[in-house]
């Protein structure tokens, strides 16, 4: 038995190298879905809800279908038989009715709903038809808040399906033995993803191969493959999931939509390639919502500011449908409502409730970026009640680092909560000392008790990375050293194939510009859960770096035993050239030979498999936590409540950055996004359930102008246990405390702790704070 | 169709004889008509930039302009950066370098604004330039990165062709 | 989100695109310059003409001169051109420092000022600058010519006193004064978009007091107006902090802003006196 083969040096892993991705998107050569054609292609426009809620007396499309270049038009009758669009497997019994059909059944429940769709040859002319296609609704009452009594979303089912429940520890006794209770309602504005690109789906059927074939997807491409063939009563492996390039995912693109759906029917009844693209306005009321949340939170607290006992009662605006993540945002956000912090005592009850709103799922941090806001304006809500520093507050009630890894005794999305590894204090030491705190606070200060509205607020976030069970590659080098690494990941534009191909060329030896990863493509590997929930460095990574070195040892054995008069432990491989380590002038050989070596014929002759190939496995069903704090000074112009961002600090522990470049980058959007919910997005809608955000006029995402130099500072102090590499994920990294440090700073900046509690936080919400006798410096 | 103009568009040197509607835009046009994918469409009512194109070397937005409305211009997209040989203009290396693109739909808009600027103005000033670039939309970076790689590729532009031995 | 069909003209002098207006004018026909309001709203189908009439191709029409003491700005005129000064002395200055609010530059190499003015949004700048000032335009339809004045001009939300088949042909500014002072100011929620509130302030300094002043408030009613109550407390006065703060409140309570639900008219009100205060300093500040 040769002996183990020593690790691989880190060649790649560490090193901001510039990404693979980046060539054909600089060139104008991205390939979006926009630009997805088929020869004789029909366009699909979707004839949308203008009704919140009401019943469908009437549709008449006979001039639709009467128009010039109009193919077919279908209402909800065509489509009665496609079963709803289906949640992820969950515990929670009695969502079912709950679901979205294709098109609408008799009812439709929120502005934007699908309830027809034309397809016609040409994008202008599909949407000329649309809107020839008359429908007539007779509106029913509207329910548009979660804070009302729950409705009826249909006769005998309330608008109220479930309620989330978590709770451990002596709660009564927390709250009797307390020195002090605190209670705060807090308000999470309704915000969502809003890629740059909408969304788009081509679906072809290739009769040759009887294949169904969807263009588009991306995000979960098996599962949606999966559902898919369940909905329209096919095989799975006789449908095709595809990636193109993708202009940002964010959660909200990738679950499967109506849209979806109705494109492969099409595809599969009209017998021609069928292709939507939506417009903006479509997105921004059909695309998945997010974070809409109000919660009334109490903690009871000991004469030191510890937290005894925490009791969330929340109410989550699910909008018109359960969609595909069920309720696993509601459960996600109660089990986060701790962050990093220890508390003996908790009760977290979430009112999962319907509106007559564009329905809601993940958005980048789901759940977390709103449980994040509730437990730091917690913490600083203790400050101010009982005379302490803000930041004192946090270092009482962190996790200590001779508890990690710590569990929770709850489950979140099903599985246990253990925070792998961290020492959280030492972390916030470092943050303090990056950004000079004492001075920074001291003179924030002076500044304002000479007159300027400026403040400084810090927040402390747990984030939440990787998600099992498991992910598998296939690793090859074909017979010109080529290296091949197919994956199930997908890509949403974040840099999966450079963070793979360093991992893969580490544990390899080769140049991480030599492998090719091949992701979002089902028909070449059979199984694969998806890029969300920051788990494709994780997941994937780590088979990729299982691969890469079993590939390693799979080569080092036969250039042992064939090539090289040596034993494995005595050769290392170095860009795709395996070499002897002991002696400078021996002969080598390359990773193509040994390949040409494995070529069929002459693998069988030697009783080996064909092939320089392996597969790789991890498994997992633990999350690893990363961690971090931000810290922010804002500059309020008083007169009109409008909120400068002077200064932004946002660390961030990974454990292990493969690309700490990539990392940052993360971090440098996540945070913008976060800003966006903090300062500027809202889905406002009027009382009749109108939606009033529906173009980019509306709809304000954050522009260069109002976002401030941010200061990243990123460690590896962390590394997790869970995994070969000790990675954590970064995909959603600085998103979580942007709302909660906002939300401090503005507190400071007014002298009125507590006075943020509705995000976001607009000028004319703060004017209303400022307006309301609250004191403000001479 | 009973609307369709002929038209001749010059677009990156390139003359592209087609026959649209009058109401197909400049970016649609692009796209489709001359397969000049490049030139995104992020939201077709002209704010957030992604379909930036040049037209006589000012920056427009391709979405708020009819094809037939740039006939006898000069046309300039994404396509038309790099040389023909394939070496990137500076600008396109920059963001490579600076990690300025992610999901890289923005990129081409800010590719063309970006080019305009500097070539409008060589000594840009650093608030003129965010200025500019605020004018588009991007969801993926947190725009520092793209600020920076601006910057890298004016001061390379601005550095003599010749750098004595 | 693509505009529904319309016959396309491009007419190459003024009488062909008029007489293409006469025929086609009203809800049928709409002129198209810079089209960065138009096509917007004709993407979102909120606006549906039969008819474009695009006069870029149109000669003469881009004209930036100073005839008898006004300056003359062309239909075709692009929000770009005023970005360097056009013309000596503070309106030259006020037009560049005015013209960094209106969008963002891809937008100002299209947009034209009298594309504004026909346009007559209520948090058009051009709209408010010309509503302060002051100014004649100069208009032809199959009719004939005719010089339409503001005050006068604009009627209303996105009204004005031009006829459907009317084509504003240049807009005429007073030249101001080498002593003229003068200050814009507006807020918005993030630079380039429309102004929740905007203001500018323009008068000149005898004897150490304010004579002349205009005072004209947009973006908060239907339409951009001078608040002549305003105007009256600033007149004789001496231009103190304590002044302008007055005037702002007095601004902010005769304006009726339009109640929306992203900005309630208390809030409105609220800005509108930051943005007059603001506009005033920056008046006194202006002259060198």
């Amino acid at each position: 038995m040769n002996a183990p083969t020593p690790p691989p040096k880190k060649r790649w892993i560490g090193q901001s190298v510039t990404r693979l991705e980046d060539l054909p998107l600089v060139t104008g050569r991205g390939r979006y879905a926009a630009a997805v054609s088929f020869p004789h292609q029909l366009y699909m426009r979707v004839v949308r809800s203008n009704y919140a809620h009401g019943r469908i007396v009437a549709i008449d499309a006979t001039a639709a279908r009467a128009a010039p270049g109009c193919v077919a038009v279908w209402t909800g009758v065509d489509v009665a038989h496609i079963p709803p669009i289906e949640f992820r497997p969950t515990k929670v019994q009695g969502l079912e009715p709950y679901r979205q059909h294709v098109l609408a059944q008799g009812v439709v429940r929120y502005v934007g709903e699908p309830v027809a769709v034309v397809f016609a040859r040409d994008a202008y002319q599909a949407e000329d038809i649309a809107d020839l296609v008359e429908v007539e609704i007779e509106p029913l009452p509207v329910i548009m808040s979660a804070l009302e009594t729950p409705g009826e979303f249909a006769p005998g089912l309330p608008s109220e399906p479930t309620i989330v429940r978590k709770e451990f520890g002596d709660l009564r006794a927390a709250f009797h033995d307390a020195h002090a209770v605190l209670e705060l309602e807090l308000k999470i504005g309704r915000h969502s993803g809003v890629p740059m690109e909408t969304r788009g789906a081509i679906a072809r059927y290739d009769a040759l191969r009887d294949v169904l074939e969807l263009h588009g997807a991306t995000k979960r491409p098996h599962p949606n493959r999966d559902m898919i063939a369940r909905l329209l009563g096919r095989s799975p492996s006789s449908v095709h999931c595809y990636e193109c390039h993708i202009g940002g995912g964010f959660g909200v693109r990738g679950e499967l939509y109506p849209e979806d759906i109705l494109v492969c029917a099409a595809a599969l009844t009209l017998g021609r390639p069928v292709k939507w693209i939506e417009d903006r306005r479509e997105n921004l009321m059909a695309c998945n919502h997010s974070r809409e949340q109000i919660h009334r939170v109490r903690a009871a607290i000991d004469a030191d500011g510890r937290v005894l006992g925490f009791d969330d009662e929340f109410f989550h605006d699910q909008g018109a449908y359960v969609r595909t993540h069920g309720t696993r945002v509601a459960d996600g956000t109660a089990s986060t409502l701790l962050g990093p912090y220890l508390v003996p005592a908790f009760r977290a009850v979430g009112h999962y409730r319907l509106t007559n709103k564009t329905p809601a799922a993940t958005y980048r941090s789901p759940g977390r970026f709103e449980s994040t806001f509730v437990h730091e304006r917690v913490m600083d809500a203790i400050a101010a009640k009982l005379g302490l520093d803000p930041v004192e507050v946090r270092r009482r009630n962190l996790i200590p680092h001779a508890q990690m890894p710590y569990q929770r005794p709850m489950t979140g999305l099903g599985s246990p909560v253990v925070l792998d590894s961290g020492d959280y204090a030492a972390h916030l030491d470092k943050v303090l000392a990056r950004v000079g705190w004492d001075e920074l606070r001291a003179k924030v200060t002076r500044r304002r008790e000479a007159g300027e509205a400026v403040g400084l607020g810090l927040a402390y976030f747990l984030e939440k990375s990787g998600q099992g069970p498991l992910e598998g590659v296939r690793l090859t080098v074909d017979a010109s050293g080529a290296v091949e690494l197919v994956t199930a990941a997908a890509s949403l534009g974040q840099g999966v194939e450079t963070s793979l191909a360093q991992i893969c060329a580490d544990g390899l030896g080769v140049d991480y510009r030599t492998v090719r990863v091949i992701h979002g493509r089902t028909d070449v590997i059979d199984y694969g859960f998806g890029a969300n929930a920051a788990r494709v460095t994780i997941m994937v990574g780590s088979a990729t770096h299982i691969a890469a070195l079993k590939l390693r040892e799979k080569a080092l054995a036969i250039a042992a035993e064939d090539f090289l008069e040596a034993t494995p432990d005595m050769l290392d491989i170095i860009d795709g050239r395996i070499t002897r380590t002991d002696r400078a002038d021996a002969p080598t050989v390359t990773l193509a030979q040994i390949a040409q070596a494995l070529a069929p014929a002459k693998a069988a002759a030697k009783g080996r498999a064909p092939g320089l190939t392996t597969e790789g496995v991890f498994e997992c069903t633990q999350s690893a936590f990363p961690f971090g704090a931000h810290v922010a000074v804002v500059n309020i112009d008083r007169a009109t409540g409008g909120v400068c961002v002077e200064r932004y600090l946002a660390s961030f522990d990974i454990g292990v950055a493969i690309n700490p470049m990539l990392v940052k980058g993360q971090i440098a959007g996540s945070m913008v996004q976060g800003l966006g919910g903090a300062l500027f997005e809202e889905f406002i809608y009027d009382a009749d359930g109108q939606p009033l955000a529906v173009t980019f006029a509306d709809y304000m995402l954050p522009t260069m102008s109002v976002v401030p130099d941010l200061e990243i500072l990123l460690t590896e102090d962390a590394p997790s246990p869970l995994n070969p590499l000790g990675i954590k994920g970064g995909g959603e990294s600085a998103i979580t405390a942007v709302g909660a440090v906002i939300a401090a700073a503005i507190d400071d900046a007014l002298a009125t702790p507590g006075a943020v509690r509705q995000l976001p936080v607009t000028p004319q919400r703060l004017r209303t704070l400022l307006k309301a006798g609250i004191a403000l410096p001479a | 169709m009973s609307n369709e103009i002929d038209i001749t568009l010059e677009i990156n040197g390139a003359q592209y004889p087609l026959r649209v509607e009058a109401r197909r835009t400049l970016a649609d046009t692009l796209r489709e008509e001359c397969g000049l994918t490049g030139t995104n469409s992020g939201c077709e009512h002209g704010v957030c930039g992604s379909c930036t194109v040049l037209i006589d070397d000012e920056p427009v937005r391709a979405c708020l302009m009819f094809a037939v409305q740039a006939q006898g211009r000069q046309l300039r997209t994404v396509e038309g950066l790099a040389q023909a040989d394939g070496q990137l203009h500076p600008l396109q290396q920059a963001f490579i370098d600076h990690h300025a693109l992610q999901c890289g739909f923005c990129t081409p808009g800010f590719l063309m604004l970006a080019v305009s600027a500097l070539e409008r103005n060589p000594q840009i000033g650093d608030d003129e330039l965010r200025e500019v670039l605020s004018s588009n939309l991007c969801r993926c970076t947190g725009y520092q990165n793209i600020l920076k790689a601006v910057r890298a590729a004016a001061e390379h532009m601005r550095a003599p062709a010749a750098k004595p031995a | 989100m693509k505009p529904g069909q319309f016959t396309y003209h491009a007419p190459r002098t003024v009488e062909e695109a008029v007489a293409l207006l006469g025929e086609h004018g009203g809800s049928d026909g709409r002129i198209i310059a810079g089209g960065q309001s138009l096509v917007p709203t004709m993407a979102l189908r909120l606006a549906q003409p039969a008819h474009l009439v695009d006069i870029n191709g149109v000669a003469g029409l881009d004209r930036i001169e100073v005839i008898d003491g006004e300056l003359v700005i062309g239909a075709c005129v692009r929000h770009s051109a005023f970005e360097r000064v056009v013309v000596d002395g503070p309106l030259g200055v006020l037009l560049k420092q005015v013209v960094h609010h209106i969008a963002h530059y891809p937008i100002r190499t299209r947009g034209t000022f009298c594309g504004s003015i026909a346009h007559a949004d209520p948090a058009s700048e051009w709209c408010l600058l010309t509503a302060t000032l002051g100014a004649r335009l100069r208009a032809r339809s199959v009719r004939g010519e005719r010089l339409l004045t503001e005050p006068g001009f604009f009627e209303g939300m996105m009204a004005t006193a031009l006829a459907p088949d009317e084509l504003l042909l240049e807009t005429r500014l007073p030249l101001l004064s080498a002593d003229t002072r003068a200050g814009f100011n507006e807020f918005n929620r993030r630079p380039g978009d429309f102004a929740i509130a905007m203001a500018l302030a323009v008068y000149r300094l005898q004897d150490g007091v304010i004579v002349e002043p205009r005072l004209g408030v947009g973006a908060v009613e239907a339409q951009p107006r001078r608040i002549t109550a305003a105007e009256a407390l600033l007149d004789g006065q001496p231009p103190t902090p304590q002044l302008f703060a007055e005037a702002a409140a007095l601004a902010a309570q005769a304006v009726e802003p339009l109640d929306q639900n992203a900005e309630t008219a208390d809030y409105k009100r609220d800005v509108v006196r930051a943005v007059v205060a603001r506009a005033l300093a920056g008046a006194e500040g202006s002259h060198e």
